[in-house]
């Protein structure tokens, strides 16, 4: 059908594109995991465990770790928690106004996302719209400091950022809900709330796993929000790895905990997979 | 001598005189400024099995939503033994809906869909599995209780619709176009089906189909909408044998249609007369094809009140058992002619009808 010629042109940038840029990256971070650094900020070239003990060693990595998953899977649940009752108004309940609400949930989109994170600068700081609003209603005496640099900032910011990302798969999923089923549970006698539990909320169940896996994945590797909002106490993982490929000139290290990271986020989204496979009918 | 009777209303009453299960009160809706109901005034009674009978776009499957609380009437009242329905929400109905497209949970088993009217009122767990197990018996479909819905063929999802409506013992089934997208042979094993499983449980139907035959095979009666208007309703037989309306005749079988004038007692179409009961004026008469008889010339005519007349065959349809003759009449006339197959009918021929057999019915108002 198609010449040799043509295959290759069209096969062989993308797969070189893939290789260079995708596939050689990880081999190199795969590679740098089981090196060493010698006393001299030389990069040894022979094979060893020693990042991956450091890293179970250091009490600061898995603590830090477990708190960026703490953090993430605060995002997760507050961006269902925001997203979901937007989604399900928007799909069942706005009528004519569906359209141009969708299109306000997706402009923050739009907007880059680090002016989104300076805005929550600008409002959380102590000299922030937040804290002088509370002053000048005299509901506090003081700006209050737990607002900025804190993982409560850090929290906030990104659920901010990526409640559209946890709405537009719950928001699909919902729109794909068929509308007879919802009179059919009316019909059988189920209230609007029963019917919800029942039959809507089942069935929306892909669209909720597929929201909060991008919101905890996403989330979980960040590190724009808690370099400018997190302070010493909301650090997180991925600020760890650039300061270990940064200042701290350790990129084995950095590489062995970006490798462990990916393996965790890789199993979850096998995980993911496989249950919205297991709660999906069509 | 022929007797012509007065056109059937369309508001005739539920035969007998116990008061109605139902009864639908001047409804009539509109989406925008688009009338799609008017006026529609009738009454279901107890373990009556109604069709309601129309084409797309008459507003049948309208007026069923009404009735089970999924639109709101622009205007009317729906009451239900003493009650009004229409201001109740659709889960505070005791009616249930098989659904066109049967729409079964896809994510509850074949049981788990039966049981889902007795699950929400909070039916205690034993009696739910009993009587699942009984629906589910009754539609012959047991064996398929822990199966989902997407593993069993349509006409199976069918039957678990129809258990899932029934178990819960509605005092009304509404019936949306249920059996529109089977296969005509499965259709018509349905159709049987579905009427004696009405005549066993007592539960009274409201039956939407656009399928004249199905309607009259299953119904005790009909009620025939015509662009959000109610023609006539009446029992198959009646509506067949006394239409309201040319558009009643047409729709309802096959027919003839006779514009004639009626003088003194005398209805003249063509060179036809024939005596009649209505007043003077211009008159519609529907024919039917089964009803103008070839006469036998051997044999003779078969009665002496009969209008005779000639024509020759100019075209015919076999029919299986029946043949569908077209008939032109010595004076232009054309009509058709239902005759048994078996009379191998040619050429010129002598024909006759019986003058009550030509029904006066109203014209229709042209409408779009």
């Amino acid at each position: 059908m198609f010449s040799r010629a043509y295959r290759a042109a069209v096969t062989v940038p993308p797969l070189t594109w893939v290789a260079v840029f995708l596939l050689l990256p990880y081999l190199l971070l795969f590679c740098y995991s089981f090196w060493s650094v010698s006393s001299a900020q030389v990069i040894v070239h022979s094979w060893t465990l020693d990042n991956y003990r450091e890293l179970l060693r250091v009490n600061v990595y898995l603590q830090t770790l477990f708190r960026s998953m703490g953090i993430a899977a605060r995002v997760t649940v507050f961006s269902l928690l925001l997203g979901y009752p937007l989604a399900y108004y928007l799909s069942f309940h706005a009528g004519p106004r569906k359209d141009l609400l969708y299109q306000l949930v997706i402009i923050p989109l739009w907007v880059s996302y680090l002016v989104r994170a300076y805005a929550w600068k600008t409002i959380l700081g102590s000299d922030g719209v937040l804290n002088t609003l509370l002053q000048y209603v005299h509901l506090t005496q003081h700006p209050l400091d737990f607002l900025l640099y804190s993982p409560f900032a850090v929290v906030l910011t990104l659920t901010h950022i990526y409640t559209p990302f946890a709405f537009l798969p719950i928001y699909a999923s919902l729109e794909h809900v068929p509308r007879n089923l919802v009179e059919a549970s009316q019909d059988l006698g189920a209230s609007p709330l029963q019917t919800f539990w029942r039959v809507i909320f089942p069935l929306s169940i892909p669209g909720v796993l597929a929201g909060a896996t991008f919101a905890f994945v996403l989330s979980l590797g960040d590190f724009l929000a808690p370099l400018l909002l997190g302070g010493p106490s909301g650090i997180m993982i991925s600020n760890i790895v650039v300061s270990l490929f940064g200042a701290a000139y350790n990129w084995p290290l950095g590489a062995a905990i970006s490798l462990c990271m990916m393996l965790l986020v890789l199993a979850l989204l096998f995980l993911t997979e496989s249950l919205e496979k297991k709660w999906s009918f069509r | 001598m022929a007797t012509v009777s007065q056109n059937a209303t369309p508001r005739s009453s539920v035969p007998g005189n116990e008061a109605p299960l139902l009864s639908v009160r001047n409804v009539a809706k509109s989406f925008g400024k688009n009338p799609v109901l008017r006026d529609i005034s009738l009454e279901i009674a107890e373990g009556e099995f109604l069709t309601i009978l129309g084409e797309s776009g008459s507003g049948k499957t309208t007026l069923l939503r009404i009735i089970a609380g999924f639109e709101n009437a622009t205007s009317g009242e729906i009451w239900m033994e003493g009650q009004r329905l229409d201001n109740q929400p659709p889960y505070r109905r005791r009616v249930n809906t098989v659904f066109q497209h049967y729409a079964l949970f896809p994510h509850l088993t074949v049981q788990e869909n039966v049981g889902y009217g007795l699950r929400v009122a909070k039916v205690p767990k034993d009696e739910i599995a009993t009587r699942v197990e009984q629906a589910l018996a009754m539609v012959k479909m047991a064996a398929f209780a822990a199966s989902k819905p997407a593993k069993i063929s349509g006409g199976q999802q069918q039957r678990i619709a129809l258990a899932r409506a029934l178990v819960n013992r509605p005092r009304l089934l509404l019936l949306d176009e249920p059996l529109s997208a089977l296969d005509a042979n499965l259709r018509r094993q349905m159709q049987v089906e579905l009427k004696s499983l009405q005549r066993e449980v007592g539960i009274s139907f409201v039956f939407v189909t656009h399928d004249q035959e199905e309607a009259m095979v299953m119904s005790d009666r009909i009620a025939l909408l015509r662009t959000g208007e109610l023609e006539q309703i009446a029992s198959p037989r009646e509506i067949y044998s006394r239409p309201a309306t040319a558009y009643a005749a047409q729709f309802i079988g096959h027919t003839n249609l006779l514009r004639g004038d009626v003088r003194s007692g005398v209805a003249r179409c063509h060179s036809l007369d024939w005596p009649v009961n209505s007043p003077d004026g211009p008159v519609l008469f529907s024919l039917r094809p089964e009803n103008i008889r070839i006469v036998d010339v051997a044999v003779g005519s078969s009665g002496v009140n009969v209008v005779r007349f000639r024509g020759h065959i100019r075209q015919r349809a076999f029919h299986g058992s029946t043949e569908l003759l077209q008939i032109e009449c010595e004076d232009g006339l054309k009509l058709s002619v239902r005759t048994a197959t078996r009379d191998k009918w040619q050429g010129d021929l002598e024909l006759e009808f019986t003058p009550e057999d030509a029904v006066p019915v109203r014209e229709s108002a042209e409408r779009i």
